[in-house]
């Protein structure tokens, strides 16, 4: 029977929420197809790990290893190869994170499969498989397939797929001995580090005025500010912002900044790109301001202001500081 | 400290509608404004930077047109020493895999103790030559750097993960590292500057020379078709004159519990 592989993501010994959207996903693929699902795990001390997903696989391999403690690309890459090479897997699941980013294209390299990333869903169409990704941050589709291959690996966006359970299974569980005899250890770990402290915290603003590349020059950001002040709430940014030095790290909202969850998200001059707009999926609502009536925002977003920022935030801010002096 | 940057051109899509080319295999370009990719653009900094510290070369490589030599001269203003670009007309008929080849080729045959790219490219964002580029080359590599410290002859890297999180590894020399934005503040490029870098060298070099068959470069992933997003609900717009627009947001934050 044909399988699926799921390559689980753990970080300081949780699973990341990307590997149950996978699996999610693999299920789902499993059940249409009449598929299997295993998942692979690697690391060191995995007990919670396994327990987490043994309802959610048909078959879990697990290589627990001291020397699998810190995520290593090449290691895992050699590791997962060999497997590959066994099980000719149909599908090969990976998170599109910073890990599987870079995982994912040694390991096409090493085992000859194609790769296709980022996806946003897999679909099967006319005998083989497709998938679906974005280009130009949003603004085209395109649907993928593999050429001369009957397996493919993937890596899958965050945050696109459920992180539900679905069918029912119980997962034979296989432990394996750590393969490799050599590992010329090219990279090796240090230690983590906190890159976004600071003393504001937007992930608990109830209402947050989040400022994009659309502000064009540095000391345009005070109008950002002066309507946040107005409205009493806390401003954030997009990375861009951040990348420039503009705003300090800890308010930067998204993938690689905070996730926050206000009761009210205002995005000023910002695109809406998916690592932006995971970050702010907690909004209670999204209000966005943008000139580009084709930006992406606009997809996502509850309200929409199609304006030139510079002509409405003075107004909008007017607006409410007459209404505050009543 | 000799430092090769992979670098590409890619459109501006702000503010523009997109139109699907006939074969709906991309998009029609030849209304479209270029720049240097933004991450590409942090790599060439980067690389720059090191250069400036310890000496050694900087080289810019790219696979395109004659069009795509517009990013390489930008890179030579910024500071790179010379230039590569690899005569292809139509980089769409290959894929990350393709151009990572393409790539690893011209590489394996120049000096270099860093091989940089971006992340990834604003076009495709696929985010896949640079690390296959190292797995082609054998080469010790680090993804979404966003700084670099170099101490006896191995570099110190923070690579950025998820939630804000960084993770700091040693790896040994030569490496190639995927540059991701932030890592520095681009210097400014000048009309002028541009123009006083034509005196570099600028090579250009075509397949045959580098000894690459056309089968070697088939793609595995094709593109089966690309579209226009699927239309959605899509945000309520909130029309008619300022004060008209203000008044209904402020009437939405009202509603919501967030103005007194
Ligand atoms: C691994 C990785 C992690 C990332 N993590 C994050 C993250 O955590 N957070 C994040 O934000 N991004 C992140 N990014 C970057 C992300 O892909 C986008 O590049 C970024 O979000 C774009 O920011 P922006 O919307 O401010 O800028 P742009 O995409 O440049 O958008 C600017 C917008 O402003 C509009 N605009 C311009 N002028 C005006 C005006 N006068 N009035 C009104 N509107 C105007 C434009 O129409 C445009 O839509 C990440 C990328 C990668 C690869």
């Amino acid at each position: 029977m044909s399988e699926i592989f799921v390559i689980v993501e753990h970080r300081l010994g949780e699973i990341r929420d990307i590997t149950f959207e996978m699996l999610w996903k693999a299920g789902e693929l499993a059940q249409k197809l009449s598929y299997t699902v295993t998942t692979i795990i690697l690391g060191h001390e995995l007990n919670s790990i396994v327990d987490n997903i043994s309802d959610r696989a048909d078959k879990i391999i697990i290589f627990d290893d001291e020397r699998l403690k810190n995520f290593n690309a090449d290691i895992y890459k050699e590791i997962l190869s060999g497997l590959i090479e066994e099980s000719k897997p149909t599908l090969t699941l990976i998170g599109n994170t910073s890990w599987g980013m870079e995982l994912a294209p040694c390991l096409s390299v090493k085992t000859g499969l194609p790769l296709a990333t980022d996806c946003i869903d897999i679909m099967f169409k006319d005998d083989k498989f497709i998938a679906q990704r974005q280009m130009f941050n949003g603004k085209i589709f395109s649907n993928v397939s593999f050429a001369e291959s009957k397996e493919c690996l993937l890596t899958i966006r965050s945050g696109v797929f459920p992180k539900d359970k679905i069918g029912d299974r119980q997962a034979e569980i296989i432990q394996k001995d750590f393969p490799l005899t050599d590992i010329p250890l090219k990279k090796n770990f240090i230690e983590f580090v906190e890159t976004a402290a600071g003393d504001v915290d937007i992930s608990q603003a109830e209402l947050l005025v989040s400022v994009g590349r659309g502000i064009g020059e540095e000391e345009n950001i005070s109008l950002i500010k002066e309507l946040a002040e107005a409205l009493g709430g806390v401003v954030s940014c997009s990375r861009p912002i951040v990348d420039k030095n503009w705003l300090p790290k800890h308010l930067q909202v998204g993938t690689s900044g905070k996730s926050v969850s206000p009761k009210v998200y205002i995005a000023v001059g910002i695109s809406g790109a998916f690592q932006h707009m995971s970050g702010a999926s907690g909004a209670g609502i999204i209000i966005a301001v943008n000139k580009d009536p084709k930006a992406p925002i606009f997809r996502t977003a509850d309200y929409g202001i199609v304006d030139d920022l510079f002509k409405i935030v003075p107004v909008l801010k007017e607006k409410v500081l007459e209404l505050k002096k009543g | 400290m000799d430092i090769v940057v992979c670098v590409k051109r890619v459109p501006l899509t702000e503010e523009v509608d997109l139109v699907i080319d006939e074969q709906k295999k991309g998009i029609k370009k030849d209304q479209l404004a270029f720049i240097l990719n933004d991450w590409d653009n942090y790599a060439i900094e980067e690389a720059i930077i090191l250069k400036e510290k310890y000496g050694g070369t900087v080289v810019a490589i790219t696979v395109g047109n004659e069009d795509d030599e517009e990013v390489l001269r930008r890179s030579l203003a910024m500071g790179a020493d010379r230039a590569i670009r690899v005569e292809v007309s139509d980089i769409s008929r290959f894929d990350s895999l393709g151009i990572s080849k393409i790539l690893s080729c011209v590489v394996k045959d120049l000096p270099c103790d860093l091989v940089f790219t971006g992340v990834l490219a604003d076009d495709d964002n696929c985010g896949i030559v640079g690390i296959m580029m190292a797995e082609n080359l054998n080469m010790n590599h680090a993804n979404m750097v966003t700084a670099i410290e170099i101490e006896d002859g191995k570099a110190r890297v923070t690579s950025e993960l998820e939630g804000g999180l960084g993770e700091i590894s040693l790896i040994d020399l030569p490496a190639l590292i995927t540059i991701q934005t932030g890592i520095n503040e681009p210097r400014y490029v000048s009309i002028l500057g541009i123009r006083k870098a034509a005196k570099k060298e600028l090579k250009i070099m075509n397949l045959a020379d580098l000894g690459i068959s056309d089968e070697e470069l088939s793609p595995k992933t094709i593109i089966e078709e690309v579209y226009l997003p699927p239309e959605t609900e899509g945000a309520q717009m909130l029309t008619g004159d300022p004060d008209k627009i203000a008044s209904d947001f402020i009437e939405i934050l009202t509603k919501k519990g967030v103005m007194e």
